[in-house]
């Protein structure tokens, strides 16, 4: 069981501030790193890997210290998000060499469960060149695995990968999580992220926005209001009709032709605009919802 | 479908696994030969020994006489080829590691970072000796099979500033992304340009100390004055220590993010 420790750490870079008073404990079980581009997610990554000294704070493993202590690798698995691998070793090389640096009594046995771990035993003997993205990311999983660490980190570990590939890795993340390993791994999606992680901790612009389980992130991201623009065949009835519903708060008629509508309760909404349009015998053309990019869901995070 | 991870197995052999201590790792040797040779710039270490080579082979074959034979063994020995072998081995198994960020393989495990440097090192070490030593000492021969002095002195020289070099640069890869292009500036420049115009500049260069100790063993007509082979000897233990004990600290702050 081990726990990292984050307390109020901040870093920056000349005037660029990467992570900003950043105080979070990620213990035993799956938790998902979710932020948009850029927030500094993998600058919290290295914080925690012991690749980077906080600028303010400290980072600690069970009290340990991350920074400049290479001990800490016998606990730590890292799987980076580079794809700069040694591309002239074949997989199982590969994973060799990272069992024996660790220094593992038995190197090959250990080789041999990681990749058959993440289902690589077949393509161990390729060249790392010859490998597709996902397999990269396979045998990269692999190396982090060789010597059974207690804590697991990930940086953008879905990145590039197929949809079967994903089911197999978000299943093996879970298998690791009930095992009563720390695993951490950094993501842009919330799907992705709530479909794995018990515990969620959102980052935003190098800030600590959210924290709590999938349900919670999830209640804060979808019960905000949702601002939608809707094409219809005759937008004065249906805006007219729209504004009678409980879930929906503003109705606006826009210039260029369309309703905007801005609802309370997205499930609600999402059930009360076809029956409104069917009942009035109104065509929809087109609904989008105008601020449903995650930066935008993110920033209302960082604002509530 | 897939193996157990937490066999109870792993956990104990990992507590009790031995062998990453040491200064050596073998393990990091053989990935910075790999690395070194799986790169077309290996081929460049093989390029430079050929061309002393055949140079000696013309010019034995071309001159009567041999009192070219130590000009050749030194500008293009001691000032061309040994700097540069030691150069492109040396950035081969540690520059390029992180230029693309893989040496974070190597850094996420608990092994000294001095450990790590001096492994890497003795890679470095070797082509040194494969392809700068031993070809001054076959182009040596060549050129003067009656004086194997020659060849051996400038073999030893020739070992002394190659090893040197290669500390310094290792330490130029963990300081800068651009250690080709350091290193060649400071051959050119320093070495070369600067070298030959202020005399001074002479008790600060890597090739007037293999030089130095390159005249102990021939006897010859000297290649540098007045620098007493003690001073070269130390100067190059100094460097060679200092150099590599720098790298391995400045490696231990080793940064590393994706984000950059």
């Amino acid at each position: 069981m081990s726990t990292i420790q984050l307390d109020h750490v901040s870093r920056w870079y000349g005037n660029v501030v990467a992570v900003n008073d950043v105080s979070m404990t990620i213990g035993p079980g799956v938790t998902g790193l979710l932020g948009p581009n850029g927030a500094g997610k993998s600058t919290l990554i290295a914080l925690m890997a012991g690749f980077l000294a906080p600028s303010v704070g400290t980072v600690t493993l069970d009290g340990t210290p991350l920074w400049r202590n290479e001990q800490i690798y016998r606990d730590i698995g890292l799987v980076p998000e580079p794809e700069a691998l040694f591309d002239y070793l074949t997989g199982r090389q590969f994973v060799l060499a990272n069992a024996r640096l660790h220094g593992v009594r038995d190197p090959g046995a250990a080789g041999e469960r990681a990749l058959a771990v993440v289902e690589m035993t077949d393509a161990a003997g390729r060249t790392i060149a010859t490998y597709s993205k996902g397999m990269r990311q396979r045998v990269k999983m692999a190396s982090a695995l060789v010597h059974d660490p207690s804590v697991l980190l990930l940086d953008e570990p879905f990145n590039g990968m197929d949809p079967r590939q994903r089911l197999h890795l978000m299943d093996l993340l879970r298998r690791m999580g009930s095992d009563g390993r720390t695993v951490l791994f950094s993501s842009h999606i919330l799907e992705e992220v709530e479909q794995v992680a018990r515990q969620i901790e959102v980052v935003v612009a190098g800030r600590h926005a959210a924290s709590g389980d999938f349900g919670a992130i999830r209640r804060l991201m979808t019960d905000r209001p949702n601002r939608y623009v809707v094409r219809s065949a005759d937008d004065r009835s249906l805006a007219r009709a729209l504004m009678g519903e409980g879930s929906v708060r503003a109705v606006s008629l826009r210039a260029e032709g369309g309703v905007e509508v801005e609802a309370t309760d997205f499930g609600r909404f999402s059930a009360a605009l076809p029956r409104v349009a069917r009942d009035l015998g109104v065509r929809l053309f087109e609904v989008s919802p105008t601020d449903e990019s995650l930066e935008s869901v993110f920033s209302y995070l960082v604002a509530s | 479908m897939t193996a157990p991870v937490n066999a109870d197995v792993t956990r104990a052999a990992r507590r009790t696994g031995t062998g990453t201590g040491g200064l050596v790792n073998t393990t990091v040797a053989w990935l910075g030969l790999r690395s070194l040779f799986g790169r077309r710039r290996g081929i460049l270490l093989f390029a430079l020994p050929l061309v002393l080579l055949a140079l000696a082979v013309l010019v034995r074959v071309l001159i009567e006489g041999s009192a070219a034979a130590p000009d050749i063994l030194y500008q293009l020995g001691l000032v061309v080829v040994v700097p540069l072998v030691a150069l492109i081995a040396t950035t081969g198994v540690l520059s390029s590691e992180i230029d693309d960020g893989s040496v974070v393989y190597l850094l996420a495990k608990p092994l000294s970072r001095l450990t790590i440097v001096i492994s890497k090192l003795l890679v470095a070490f070797g082509c040194v000796l494969v392809f700068a030593a031993v070809p001054l000492l076959v182009a040596g021969l060549i050129l003067r099979w009656d004086l194997p002095r020659l060849g051996i002195g400038f073999a030893v020289g020739g070992l002394a500033g190659g090893l040197t070099y290669c500390t310094l640069f290792a330490f130029a890869s963990v300081l800068t992304r651009h250690a080709v292009v350091v290193g060649l500036v400071y051959v050119l420049i320093w070495e070369g340009l600067l070298g030959g115009l202020l005399d001074g500049i002479r008790w600060l260069s890597v090739t007037w100390w293999s030089a130095a100790i390159t005249d102990e063993i021939t006897e010859g007509p000297p290649l540098v004055e007045k620098m007493g082979v003690t001073y070269a000897i130390a100067a190059t233990v100094v460097v060679i220590i200092g150099a590599t004990w720098l790298a391995s600290h400045k490696l231990r702050g080793y940064s590393y993010t994706a984000d950059e």
